[in-house]
């Protein structure tokens, strides 16, 4: 906890000249800005502990507001806000197990899988015979999203998105 | 590069020597921490409090006081709580003592040892602590006040949160986040004449600035060197005040030296010493960036 605001550790540096204090050097990003930043503490000063941790929970539906989440063991259900969910929505849908980061048992990130697959609802019509994927197109999904696909994916095929670069992958077959 | 170093002293005439590294006393030091090792011994019901040594001085020096003359060790040391890119709980130290010797005159022999050891024509340059605070930092860090010190590092860009900075800890403080990055690469950096309050085994100059120099190699701190306090009163006077340190920061105390002081009463001779980091050299020779390249079986969690 720093300032306020739970945190992680990027990166310690032990910092100590041979006949002087210890510092600790630490980069430090703020889960709920997102922003990184440096920081020096005296080596063995302790900061509280943020009650922060990663949980694999299914995305069950939203409200308008709020997005819902399940754990599939317990059944316990959280609620993540906009912010939490940020750019996740462009391409969770019901079902999919996303990766929550959750702060006091509140939602404060959640990441989408790191491969969607997702069906295309509009694209430019595709090329009879053109199966090399150069050039491409824009294709909008299910979820809003809209990604680079080869020419020959048509309307309404189903395609593997991977969510880290937002790029398409593959056509998923027989779905 | 230990048959180098060994090969170095032999033809100067000093001699290697091996003194304990388990001792009912420890350095009372209060940045540098012992590692406790109860030792059993047969016919005493309860084991005996023992501690790893930090580094052979004290142990040296009273080889130097029976009349060994110069004397080199090149042993493991261990120091609790290191760990991290240029620190390891054990590590090994080059140690050497030469008689008669003044400061100025061991960096010569440092120089020599580190070039040929590195097999670099590496040139040399040697300022003072307080040159290197105007020269980087512009400030003198013997005449300017606690705050502007703690005011220099914020505008430095030092983002610190540690309530009970002492003075010492914000000159650390400057000197490993603002200068030893900033020095000349690939040089012998001589850094010398150091606060009183930062060498409790050096002796002072007539100025009242310790007589202790650091060595400092692309960025790295290598070496560490003193002429050697020689007045055992003063020398208990300075233990005294580092384990009153150590119980101001809730830090246990460490057995006093009796043996080393005693030493010291009887007569050390004039002489300086300095100690050398192994394994930092071994970086820099093979190029590697953190201590775990160069050491076998190196303890994780850093």
């Amino acid at each position: 906890m720093l300032d306020g605001d739970p945190c992680s550790i990027i990166e310690n540096e032990f910092v100590k000249p041979g006949k002087g204090q210890a510092f600790n050097r630490v980069k430090i990003r703020n889960l709920r800005t997102g922003r990184v930043l440096e920081k020096t503490f005296k080596s063995g000063d302790s900061v509280e502990a943020a009650d922060v941790m990663e949980t694999q929970l299914q995305y069950l539906y939203n409200d308008g507001e709020y997005w819902h989440f399940m754990d599939p063991e317990s059944y316990e259900q959280v609620a993540a806000d906009e912010k939490a969910v940020g750019d996740a929505v462009k391409w969770i849908k019901e079902q999919d197990v996303c990766t929550v980061t959750l702060w006091n048992g509140v939602p404060i990130i959640v990441e989408p899988p790191n491969f969607v697959v997702l069906a295309i609802t509009e694209t430019d019509p595709g090329l009879k015979g053109d199966t090399s994927g150069g050039g491409g197109k824009p294709a909008t999904l299910e979820t809003g999203a809209v990604v680079r696909v080869p020419l020959f994916v048509q309307s309404g095929d189903v395609i593997k998105v991977d969510t880290r670069s937002g790029e398409y992958v593959s056509r998923a077959k027989d779905e | 590069m230990l048959a180098d170093i060994r090969a170095f002293f032999a033809t100067r005439g000093v001699l290697e020597v091996q003194t304990p590294a388990l001792s009912p006393a420890a350095n009372p030091d209060p940045a540098i921490d012992s590692l406790r090792c109860d030792t059993h011994l047969p016919g005493s019901a309860s084991p005996q409090r023992c501690y790893l040594h930090t580094s052979p001085e004290f142990a040296m020096k009273r080889l130097l006081a029976a009349g060994s003359g110069d004397i080199y060790q090149l042993c493991r040391v261990f120091r609790d709580g290191e760990a991290g890119r240029l620190h390891q709980p054990e590590f090994t130290l080059l140690e050497w003592y030469r008689l008669g010797f003044d400061s100025q005159r061991l960096m010569n022999e440092v120089a020599e040892l580190v070039r040929s050891l590195l097999n670099q024509d590496l040139p040399e340059q040697r300022m003072s602590y307080r040159e290197a605070f105007l020269q980087y930092l512009d400030i003198d860090p013997f005449t300017a006040d606690d705050a502007s010190l703690a005011a220099l590092a914020v505008r430095q860009g030092v983002d610190i949160s540690a309530p009970g900075m002492t003075r010492d800890d914000w000159l650390n403080l400057l000197m490993s986040h603002c200068i030893e990055p900033a020095l000349p690469m690939h040089a012998l950096v001589f850094i010398h004449g150091w606060p009183a309050s930062q060498a409790s085994l050096a002796r002072l100059s007539a100025d009242g600035e310790a007589l202790r120099f650091e060595l400092y190699l692309n960025g790295l701190e290598l070496a560490n060197g003193f002429e050697e306090l020689t007045d055992a009163t003063e020398q208990r006077r300075r233990f005294e005040r580092d384990n009153r340190q150590r119980r101001r920061q809730g830090k246990p105390l460490m057995p006093i030296d009796e043996a080393f002081l005693s030493a010291l009463a009887a007569g050390l001779p004039d002489c300086a010493g300095v100690a050398l980091g192994i394994d930092r050299l071994m970086m820099i020779a093979a190029g590697r960036n953190h201590i775990h390249e160069v050491q076998v079986f190196p303890l994780n969690g850093g």
